[in-house]
């Protein structure tokens, strides 16, 4: 590849970039050869390399339902970022220390369609990463109320099973991930049981509820009250700027990353910044902070358009 | 304001870290080691390296960094290969990486006690490491762990017993003061000394924006007095040790 060296001896690239000739070739070869000069000129214009504002986060989109056989799923995208997320649930018996809730487990998996560097060999160093983060988020954030995942207690309780698939890997996967999640278990529908002659609680159907003989139907609920909802944002901090929700690429570039969840009454759920380069100090963490608080209200309406959406149909 | 004083089960007051201990140069066949200590969370940490040869997918123009967790019972798991990727992105911002490049520096980090704060530990142990094994570091990472409990009054060095109960907790690493013999650049300090920016920031539970920054306070005050220990320790080094084998 490149030498190291950033005299910008090839002729072609030139040095300040004054009298270069407009050809696209020489664009994308400089964005490759040289990426962090090709980003620093388009962030002196407050603007990265796709049109974006710094503060921008791009185009999010919510389409709930897409697994049939599931009993809550979503698909959501975040610019290219794409995330499957799909609740099984299935009835078990409780622990005993804790017999009168049900349980949630939560896997994340980036298998290889969502990016090139993923192999079946070779697995994504970050997906137990993001898995454990997004199992610590959700559960500490109280969005799950675990008791009303419980059935009889002592006796059958909800396990639920959340898996997240990611389709396409192109930066902010927490972020894709955790709205998923959000956005799965707003769209879950939590079947009807009864108990059965043999003490066994098993799905009623619903063309059964027209029966006569009604089963005696042991949960009335069929949607989950989602306390506290979580949202997050992810910023990419480079020398004095902030770029809010990066693609692969300016992650691979500028290293340094802090992703901010909040939850809906604005109090601070995590604040993940694993390393870096660029030191944080406490007024880029208040900026992160604000901006989280704006990307908040965007996906507040973006999910209600959705599950509104849904209603209507 | 008024700090609430919070009965703490070792009778430590809200602001007091446990005994901290440092002993380096342990193994004999690492490049570097050290046994750090904060109460009774032990972490052993070596280091080997500089090796030849990066891995795959690491860029041979700067030096990379591997972090191998083992904790002290049980299989490898979510929570060893987060603390993997956590302990790396913090080391390799304070190494300089462009001195040898093409070479990767292994760091095994051994959990022989987990009471509380196992990270700040275990990131403590492989600065020590890092510097007994001679590699070229920008400064030191010093890393402590503060609980907020429900009262909102934030505590130091939390033991696990006190983890379990409190509401919130941070791990938190500031760079360490620089003692330096050049006057500083005043246009350089824009937004405070190099030690109160953070390095990194992992936090656990749901609290008051207000609390983090509180937590973030304390956390530095902390650190000041962690890293005095660090540079007492190296400094009672005999420097009649350099004979090392490599």
């Amino acid at each position: 590849m490149a030498a190291a060296s950033t005299s910008g001896s090839s002729r072609d690239i030139g040095g300040s970039g004054g009298g270069l000739a407009a050809g696209e070739m020489e664009v994308e070869a400089y964005r490759r050869l040289f990426p962090l000069p090709f980003y620093e000129r388009h962030l002196l214009d407050s603007v990265r390399p796709d049109a974006r504002p710094l503060h921008r986060a791009r185009d999010t989109s919510i389409a709930l339902g897409p697994v049939a056989s599931a009993d809550g799923s979503a698909l959501v995208k975040i610019g290219d970022t794409t995330m499957l997320a799909a609740i099984k649930l299935e009835v078990m018996t409780p622990s005993a220390d804790a017999p009168d809730e049900g349980s949630l487990a939560i896997e994340f998996h980036m298998p290889p369609i969502c990016s090139p560097i993923v192999r079946p060999g070779r697995p994504a160093e970050v997906a137990p990463v993001v898995s454990k983060q997004l199992s610590d988020v959700i559960m500490s954030s109280g969005m799950i109320n675990l008791k009303e995942l419980s059935l009889i207690t002592g006796k059958a309780a909800w396990m639920a099973y959340l898996d997240i698939y990611c389709l396409n890997a192109d930066g902010s996967l927490f972020d894709a991930a955790l709205l998923s999640a959000i956005a799965a278990f707003s769209h879950l529908q939590i079947p009807l049981v009864s108990l059965s002659d043999d003490g066994r609680v098993v799905a009623v159907s619903g063309d059964l509820l027209e029966d006569e003989s009604t089963p005696e139907l042991v949960n009335k609920e069929r949607k989950l009250l989602l306390h506290s909802i979580p949202f997050s944002l992810t910023c990419i901090l480079h020398k004095k700027y902030i770029l809010a929700d990066p693609t692969a690429e300016e992650e691979s570039i500028m290293e340094t990353s802090i992703t901010v969840v909040l939850d809906s009454s604005e109090r601070l759920v995590s604040i993940y910044k694993p390393g870096g380069p660029v030191l944080a100090h406490t007024s880029t963490v208040k900026d992160c902070i604000v901006l989280t608080k704006h990307r908040m209200k965007e996906l507040q309406n973006i999910l209600e358009e959705s599950l509104s959406a849904m209603e209507v149909v | 304001m008024g700090a609430m004083t919070v009965d703490r089960a070792d009778g430590r007051s809200v602001n007091q870290l446990r005994p901290l201990a440092c002993s380096r140069n342990i193994l004999h066949r690492a490049h570097g080691s050290a046994r750090w200590s904060q109460g009774d969370t032990i972490v052993l940490a070596a280091v080997y390296g500089p090796k030849a040869g990066t891995k795959k997918g690491e860029n041979p123009e700067k030096a990379s960094i591997e972090v191998i967790w083992k904790p002290k019972t049980g299989q490898i798991g979510k929570l060893e290969k987060e603390y993997e990727m956590i302990l790396k992105r913090t080391l390799q911002s304070i190494c300089l990486m462009t001195i040898h490049p093409n070479t990767t520096t292994s760091i095994i980090v051994q959990v022989f006690g987990d009471d509380g704060a196992l990270l700040p530990c275990a990131i403590n142990a492989s600065c020590a490491a890092l510097v007994d094994a001679g590699i070229p570091l920008k400064h030191l990472a010093v890393a402590i762990c503060c609980g907020l409990t429900e009262g909102g009054s934030a505590i130091l060095d939390p033991t696990k017993a006190e983890e379990q109960k409190i509401q919130a907790f941070a791990y938190l690493v500031f760079p360490n003061s620089p003692l330096s013999i050049l006057p500083s650049a005043p246009s350089a300090e824009v937004d405070g000394p190099i030690e109160n920016g953070i390095i990194t920031s992992v936090t656990h539970g749901v609290m008051p924006v207000v609390d983090y920054f509180n937590c973030l306070e304390r956390g530095r005050a902390a650190c000041a007095k962690i890293s005095e220990f660090h540079r007492r320790s190296f400094e009672s080094q005999v420097p009649g040790d350099l004979t090392k084998a490599t």
